[in-house]
């Protein structure tokens, strides 16, 4: 029989042993997953204004080709910082922290927005990164605006742990592409968002059928979700929206 | 000195290929063992996450019953299941992380299920059946062969769901834009889980229809 003294060395030294090996590895790995990252973000920013499942291999450079600026707002709506040189993924606005500012947001202590203006096929549209909670974890995506910074130009969601099949769903085409087209303020320029209808927006009153998707069938905690993720994030612009509008 | 030459047998002794070779069909980890079924279910809607999960299996089941092996004299028996966790454990964190690191779309499909080859039962119960009394090499090629014999349930399973449900295979479409326009449609239940576990069924069912000797006797 092993002694208990055996048996406390043999699981310490194991233990130690373990996590040295896989401190080591996820330190010599982390710049490979760091860029790994940095490539799927850019291609949800692209992927929302409209250039779909575009390679890894290529999303670096057509991100610096049709990204033409980053901008970081403050909450009241004025451009902080002004990002256009290259590479564009060196700007501040890439570097944007949501989970943090979320997180300052909701203490009431100042927090930064950032704003990516892309130039596709002549046409200026601004794209906002987007943060908020699913079912299960996290959720995030972007939504792009066109430059009348009502239409909406796209929209790209992710997701950690969202349920296959229901919840993750989010992530399909067919969920995304609805939102293509959709208008977050009505005729007398009051706010709407876009609502994320359960049983469909054929249940809203036809005016206000271009303000709501159809939501996801078994998946009406994510739903709602997206729902609240882009109500209070666009919230957020509205004092840059209001003022950049007023400039033109 | 004699005593020793006798004990050394070749590295790929005909005992020691069976290990490779029995996993495969005649005590094949998901059809014969039904183990890791679970697993088989999620991550066969696609051939590439399915063959990725192979890999990291066989990697994961091959190396861990290696280890395993080595430290099998050491390992105090109260604790051992613990141990084994512990090795299994590290290795697909390691895995998790290569994967991440270097095929990272493939990463992100796989999702949680990665992680859970931590729970995959074959490599428990390979380490735990096999790995626990014999020796390094054997226990290598065990957990290698039973990684392969689970893999090749995977990917037949994961041929057949992809071709059914989406049209295509390893993304290459493979049913012709013509049949989608005289009405052919997409079968929207291959994707789903039910589906694999019936799909797993009739492998079963045809795998013992040509091996008599597992059906079992009432």
């Amino acid at each position: 029989m092993y002694s208990n003294g055996y048996i406390f060395r043999y699981a310490a030294i194991l233990v130690i042993i373990t996590a040295s090996l896989l401190s080591l590895a996820a330190m010599l790995l982390k710049p490979f997953q760091d860029r790994n990252r940095a490539i799927d973000k850019m291609q949800g920013i692209l992927s929302s204004s409209g250039l779909h499942n575009i390679e890894a291999g290529k999303a670096i450079s057509l991100f610096n080709k049709y990204i033409v600026e980053e901008d970081i707002i403050n909450p009241e709506g004025d451009i902080v910082t002004s990002y256009t040189k290259s590479p564009k993924e060196e700007g501040e606005a890439f570097h944007v922290d949501l989970k943090k500012e979320n997180y300052n947001k909701s203490k009431g202590k100042p927090y930064k927005l950032p704003l990516y203006i892309a130039n596709v096929e002549g046409k200026k549209i601004y794209i906002i990164p987007m943060r908020g909670t699913g079912l299960w974890g996290p959720i995030w995506g972007n939504i792009a605006l066109s430059d009348d910074f009502n239409t909406v130009v796209g929209v790209f969601f992710d997701h950690e742990g969202e349920t296959p099949g229901l919840g993750a769903e989010i992530t399909t085409e067919n969920f995304q592409k609805q939102f293509t087209g959709k208008k977050i303020f009505d005729d007398k320029g009051n706010f709407t968002s876009i609502k994320v209808v359960k049983g469909g927006i054929k249940k809203l009153p036809p005016q206000e059928q271009i303000h709501g998707v159809d939501a996801i069938s078994g998946g009406t905690i994510t739903s709602k979700g997206v729902e609240a993720m882009i109500n209070t994030t666009l919230k957020s612009y509205l004092p840059f929206i209001k003022k950049h509008n007023k400039d033109k | 000195m004699s005593t020793e030459k006798k004990e050394k047998e070749p590295l790929f002794s005909p005992a020691n290929v069976k290990l490779l070779t029995k996993p495969l069909n005649l005590n094949n980890p998901i059809t014969v063992q039904v183990l890791g079924i679970c697993s088989a279910l999620a991550v066969t809607v696609k051939l590439k996450p399915a063959l990725v999960m192979t890999l990291a299996v066989i990697a994961v089941t091959g190396i861990s019953n290696l280890v395993i092996s080595l430290l099998r004299n050491g390992i105090p028996p109260r604790i051992r299941i613990i141990v084994q966790l512990v090795v299994i454990a590290t290795m697909v964190i390691l895995v998790d992380q290569i994967l991440k690191a270097f095929v990272y779309d493939v990463s992100k499909q796989l999702s949680v299920f990665v992680g859970l080859i931590i729970t995959n039962c074959i490599i428990m119960g390979r380490l735990e059946a096999f790995a626990m009394a014999n020796k390094p090499w054997p226990a290598l090629l065990d957990g290698i062969g039973n990684g392969l014999g689970y893999g090749l349930i995977l990917i037949t399973v994961a041929f057949f769901r992809e071709l059914f449900g989406s049209g295509t295979l390893f993304d290459y479409r493979i049913v012709p834009e013509a049949f989608y326009n005289f009405g052919y449609e997409n079968n929207g239940l291959m994707i789903l889980p039910p589906m694999a576990l019936i799909t797993v069924g009739v492998i079963i069912w045809v795998q013992r229809y040509y091996n008599r000797e597992l059906i079992e006797n009432k």
